[in-house]
């Protein structure tokens, strides 16, 4: 598909360039120009002002004071602040693992007994919560979790109504129960995308694991991992920047409590900037958070490009 | 189908229906609550004895649904047909004619694909107060377009990488100039993905919660899941009301889904594997 597509791109350019010229330059830099501009203005600049924000104390609204690099100490000393790094992390378990593990196991089982009206029923529903906006997300569970909710139902149901509690107001159990809407919000999109993939796996290896008898495990271990590498590279990418990017659940489904049980980066940016006009430290955890999602995702991105 | 022992067949179906009972049952408890009387604290997943269908109107009303509906579709429109507009001519001019510093403009944009909003909503919002924009919906729809340029631009981009050179070179012999083939060949071609790309942007603007939290204070002046937000605070006590509000602020989300749905599924994917 990417050779393809490079090789017709590779044909492309020299007719443009023959025809070519500076006036041609010309008028492809006045399209470009209006994309660049609005990106400049409302993404690049401010990008550029929060480096410089994290630099000084500032209250928002009174001069501001040069800090050096004092924020950043402030962001690794403060509990508060690198517990909410922490935390993110540990999302990633959530929001990212269990989805992208769990969705391998559904496809691979979907296209083994699930195919064609079934498999679609399947997929579309699975699909659902990706598309409702987040925020619907965080209150469906925050009803669900609540101690009359319906999972405490669904223990006592079993049994098992001595472990039921408020769920998102435990210390404990906190982190785990929003991990637990991330689990329901990136399933379906995870699932629908690798199953993509697998019907792009040339069906002869399927065919031949059969024949050496694999069953369901081998063919996964076998076949499927390795032909699903670049897929399961953007699941990884897209839902570790949705852990470590999450608000809207959060912010909804516990405010980032209790005590900072929940708290991750980006409700703390919220907190610090808009609720404590704490500008200058704000902005040094949303430095802190920019580089981490890099770092986190660029090792993904080239272990996927190898393998394409 | 492919051979499988019936062991396996019941074992992957029954699966499969758990993993579909997660999905649905959170949809069905808060349909079931809120049909419980306003002001009850009912259990999980109980039909009420008397559902009070009322409920939808009465949270209609108090959330101020109608104006909240207009004030999403209005952000939508000021977001998306600009967006669409820009980034297919940028996407034009970085993908066919490969005007010279291309690849220095897409290095630019990547850096904008991966980035958390919450890095850059400190600044935003002094932005929107110098330019005398806060609270009011430019103040979402502009950084918006913004916010999603680098996406859509490397969608359109996509695209016309993939262009065939026949095209440009047939029109070329008619002698059409740069604007001619931009606007009468290849907007024409490009209308697929431009229909993707449209659809996705109106489900993430529609969806956008932190930019609206921060930029507007008025909830009326915001994208409906910027008032959910608000909702939530004013009526957390109140969950059948709450739950009501809540199915009505993702049934256009739903029905835009079902109505789309084999174009957002296929775009959903795209994007993210270009992305």
């Amino acid at each position: 598909m990417t050779s393809t597509r490079r090789s017709r791109a590779r044909r492309a350019s020299p007719s443009v360039s023959r025809v070519g010229g500076r006036r041609r330059a010309f008028a492809g830099w006045l399209l470009v120009l209006p994309a660049l501009g609005v990106y400049a203005m409302f993404v690049l600049q401010p990008l550029v002002r929060t480096v410089k924000y994290s630099l000084y104390r500032w209250n928002g609204v009174s001069s501001a004071t040069w800090v050096g690099m004092s924020n950043y100490r402030d962001v690794l000393d403060d509990p508060d602040l690198i517990g909410a790094i922490f935390n993110s992390l540990r999302l990633i378990v959530f929001f990212s693992l269990v989805p992208v593990g769990l969705g391998l196991v559904a496809a691979s089982v979907i296209r083994r007994v699930a195919t064609g009206r079934v498999g679609t029923i399947v997929r579309t529903v699975l699909f659902l919560p990706q598309v409702i906006p987040l925020v619907a997300a965080g209150i469906i569970w925050g009803w669900l979790l609540s101690r009359s909710g319906l999972i405490n139902q669904m223990l006592s149901g079993v049994g098992l109504g001595g472990v039921g509690r408020a769920w998102l107001g435990d210390f404990d159990w906190a982190l785990p129960a929003v991990g637990m809407i991330g689990v329901w919000v990136l399933l379906g999109f995870c699932t629908v995308l690798l199953l993509t993939g697998m019907s792009k796996i040339e069906p002869s290896l399927f065919e031949a694991a059969r024949i050496d008898g694999a069953g369901w495990f081998a063919e996964l271990r076998a076949v499927v991992v390795p032909g699903l590498r670049y897929e399961l590279g953007v699941c990884l990418t897209v839902t570790v920047i949705s852990a470590l990017a999450a608000f809207d659940i959060v912010y909804v489904a516990t405010g980032g409590g209790p005590g900072n049980a929940t708290a991750v980066p980006g409700i703390q940016i919220y907190i610090l900037a808009f609720l404590e006009r704490q500008v200058g430290l704000a902005s040094a955890l949303a430095v802190f958070i920019m580089l981490l999602v890099l770092i986190v995702v660029l090792p993904i991105q080239r272990l996927t490009r190898e393998a394409s | 189908m492919i051979q499988v022992s019936r062991r396996e067949l019941h074992s992957g179906r029954a699966f499969l229906l758990v993993l579909m009972a997660f999905t649905v049952l959170p949809f069905l408890s808060i349909l079931t609550t809120a049909l419980h009387p306003s002001g009850s604290l009912p259990s999980g997943l109980t039909w009420p004895s008397n559902p009070q269908w009322g409920n939808f109107a009465e949270a209609f009303d108090v959330a101020n649904m109608s104006t909240l509906l207009m004030s999403s579709t209005l952000i939508v429109v000021m977001v998306v047909p600009i967006s669409l507009v820009v980034a297919t001519m940028a996407g034009f001019a970085v993908g066919l004619l490969r005007v010279p510093g291309a690849r220095w403009v897409l290095l630019l944009f990547v850096f904008g694909l991966t980035l958390p909003f919450e890095g850059i909503i400190t600044p935003l919002y002094f932005l929107a107060r110098d330019l005398g924009i806060l609270n009011t919906r430019l103040a979402i729809a502009l950084p918006l377009i913004g916010l999603y340029m680098p996406f859509a631009v490397f969608w359109m981009r996509a695209h016309f990488a993939a262009m065939p050179a026949e095209v440009s070179e047939a029109a070329e012999v008619d002698g059409a100039g740069i604007w001619n083939l931009f606007w009468r060949i290849h907007v024409p071609l490009a209308r697929p993905p431009i229909a993707s790309l449209g659809i996705l942007l109106s489900i993430w603007s529609w969806n956008q919660f932190l930019i609206a939290l921060v930029l507007v204070e008025d909830p009326e002046q915001r994208t409906m899941a910027g008032a959910l937000g608000a909702f939530q605070g004013h009526y957390a006590t109140d969950i059948p009301l709450l739950c009501a509000g809540t199915i009505i602020i993702l049934l256009p989300t739903l029905i835009f889904f079902v109505v789309f749905q084999r174009h957002i599924v296929a775009a959903l994917l795209r994007g993210s594997v270009k992305g």
